[in-house]
């Protein structure tokens, strides 16, 4: 019998291994060698807070970071979206909690998560090894909830807050705030009084009118937008005649959302001023180029990761070399510059 | 410590319409990464699925230039399907290894230890192929239970291991084509109930099969680990999709916390 071995690294070996900060990424995996990219500069601006690069990852699909800890270095990442917390721990929904659909797969975790005290005891002090933005991710059951986990977060260092009103899995609060400006509006103003650091609020593909919510949160006072959400979704097993979730609906990500998420960025970015965090399908340069384009400062990866880890870094790479290869001298200068018809 | 590797096909052998035998190189997986079996190697099936496949791994060996493990798996989408039309040459984009393995202690570091056990092997179905090491891996025979839907579905290649390394394995299968008729259950019942020297089970197969041995282990006994499966994304523990509900209401994930959970801390009725 082969010897056992431990399996999870514990924090001090994680530097083993990994792909960062120099180590070469498994050959075959490797961007194609491409002229000088990194005489770029690749750092932006989001709300403040200054990020090394443009290519942060999705909350809900890094968890606090430990696992991906392991195939690179989190400090090649512009900044980590920490998974979504509530006030108090919650187990998220019965299994199965995902299927795959064309380009794209449907979710329904349903906020799992340690709770805000265990994040900022035992999560956040292992992010904060990193030279790394953390954005602490909140849903919150009422406004006021939202507000005592800003002033928590704030006060034990996290980064930056985006604030999660638009979670398709849960019934109370998430996606009924991210549906209702006034609401969204109330939900912004708490968490603003209450947060110390900049506030990002995620607003939700699953209304008529994004810009009508985006301005309500701006007013509001929020610091920053990200978007878009999962898009609500559905798919049925036409043999058994049920759904493959359990909870016969969920969120959409993947490829498949890209081209919402491009076209909610651009029309956000026409109708409000805030710094803009794109999401929504991004698996390659090109695909965070459109975002950026489209009117965002920075970009997440989500589900792309669950392909190929090292996605975010790809991405990153491939964003330098576009911006490279237009003679650009900071990524920041693809940003709104889309030429619309 | 999973590494992403490419992998090449070595060996491609049908086993029956949807059942395929495949033994890929995994670079230095066994030797430098442990990979074990009851792992498993989460596999990147084509441009078209945007999400990896988790197959557990039946048989490791150190080889040289590369490392060697065997995948049994069954077509039962389309990526499996995809994984099924690999040919010798081909090479797969791997992670691994991932998940836990049944404990076992090891033989060199706890020989007092593994020397106090006897060890009931317990597999139904395509559950059946993650067991075969154990069978091996024992300084001593053990003894196994194998359940199939029918005579057909009981692969000699696969059987033999066990025949080969234990010292007494008994089928069944639903129909009663091959050995007993009936359920894995029935007949572990029956070897506990005359021999009263086993600690443990190892099983892995269909959820209803783990919570019946389950409970026959529970009533004997006996300590029992299970080996669970669930829709799985990113494989590594990040996306908590794979969630599998325990006692204590809490929720533990197949990829990271499983595949092989103690029988006692899993909620059968969720």
């Amino acid at each position: 019998m082969p010897e056992r071995q431990k399996l999870h690294c514990e924090e001090s070996e994680i530097i083993v291994g990994c792909a960062g900060n120099g180590q070469k990424l498994p050959q075959v995996f490797a961007p194609p060698e491409i002229p000088d990219i990194s005489r770029i500069d690749m750092s932006v601006d989001l709300a403040g807070v200054t990020l090394k690069n443009p290519v942060v990852v999705a909350s809900g699909t890094f968890g606090f970071g430990r696992e991906y800890s392991r195939f690179f270095d989190l400090s090649e990442l512009g900044g980590i979206c920490c998974k979504g917390l509530t006030l108090h721990r919650r187990e998220g929904n019965p299994p199965p909690r995902i299927a795959e659909t064309p380009m794209g797969i449907l979710n329904s975790v349903g906020l799992q998560n340690p709770g805000v005290d265990a994040f900022i005891a035992h999560e956040l002090p292992f992010l904060r090894q990193h030279d790394v933005k953390v954005i602490a991710n909140i849903s919150g059951n009422s406004p006021e909830e939202y507000g005592i986990m800003c002033e928590k977060l704030s006060a034990a260092g996290a980064d930056m807050i985006e604030v999660n009103i638009s979670c398709p899995n849960v019934k109370a609060g998430g996606l009924a705030y991210g549906t209702r400006p006034d609401l969204a509006a109330e939900v912004t103003k708490l968490a603003k009084s209450h947060a110390t650091v900049p506030v990002m609020v995620k607003l939700s593909p699953n209304v008529t009118d994004i810009t009508e919510i985006a301005k309500a949160v701006a007013d509001a006072g929020a610091d920053a937008l990200s978007l878009i959400n999962t898009l609500r979704g559905m798919r049925i097993d036409v043999y058994t005649r049920r759904p493959i979730l359990k909870m016969n609906t969920g969120g959409l990500s993947g490829p498949a959302v890209l081209p919402v998420a491009v076209r909610m960025v651009w029309e956000v970015a026409s109708a409000v001023k805030l710094p803009i965090l794109g999401m929504g399908g991004v698996s390659t340069g090109g695909d965070a180029a459109q975002l950026m384009l489209a009117g965002a400062s920075a970009v997440a990866v989500g589900t792309a990761l669950f392909a190929d880890p090292y996605a975010p870094l790809k991405v990153r790479d491939g964003l330098s070399e576009i911006a490279t290869t237009q003679g650009m001298n900071t990524v920041r200068e693809l940003t709104s510059s889309v030429k619309p018809w | 410590m999973p590494i992403q590797q490419i992998c090449t096909v070595v060996e491609m052998t049908r086993l029956d319409a949807s059942t395929w035998w495949m033994v890929l190189e995994v670079g230095k997986m066994v030797e430098q990464h442990a990979l074990r079996g009851g792992q498993f190697l989460h596999i990147k099936c084509g441009d078209n699925q945007l999400l990896r496949r988790p197959i557990s791994v039946a048989i490791t060996q150190w080889d040289d230039p590369e490392d060697l493990a065997t995948l049994i798996f069954e077509v039962r989408g389309e990526g499996t399907r995809w994984l099924s039309q690999r040919r010798t040459g081909d090479k797969l984009d791997v992670l691994g290894p991932l998940g836990n393995s049944f404990n076992v202690p090891g033989i060199e570091e706890d020989f007092a230890e593994i020397k106090e056990r006897h060890y009931l092997l317990v597999g139904g179905g395509i559950g059946v192929p993650p067991l075969i090491m154990y069978g091996w891996s024992m300084p001593w025979p053990h003894t196994a239970v194998l359940g199939f839907r029918t005579k057909d579905k009981a692969f000699p290649a696969v059987v033999g291991r066990f025949q080969e390394a234990c010292e007494e394995t008994y089928l069944c299968t639903d129909d009663g084509t091959l050995g007993r008729r009936g359920f894995v259950d029935a007949q572990v019942r029956e070897i506990l109930t005359k021999d009263k020297t086993f600690t443990d089970i190892l099983a892995c197969g269909p959820k209803p099969m783990l919570k019946s041995v389950a409970k026959v282990a529970t009533e004997f006994g006996v300590s029992c680990q299970v080996s669970m499966e669930e829709r799985m994304g990113c494989g590594v523990g990040a996306c908590l999709v794979c969630a599998t509900p325990m006692k204590d209401g809490t929720m533990k994930h197949v990829c990271k916390d499983g595949p092989v959970f103690d029988a006692e801390e899993v909620d059968w009725d969720a």
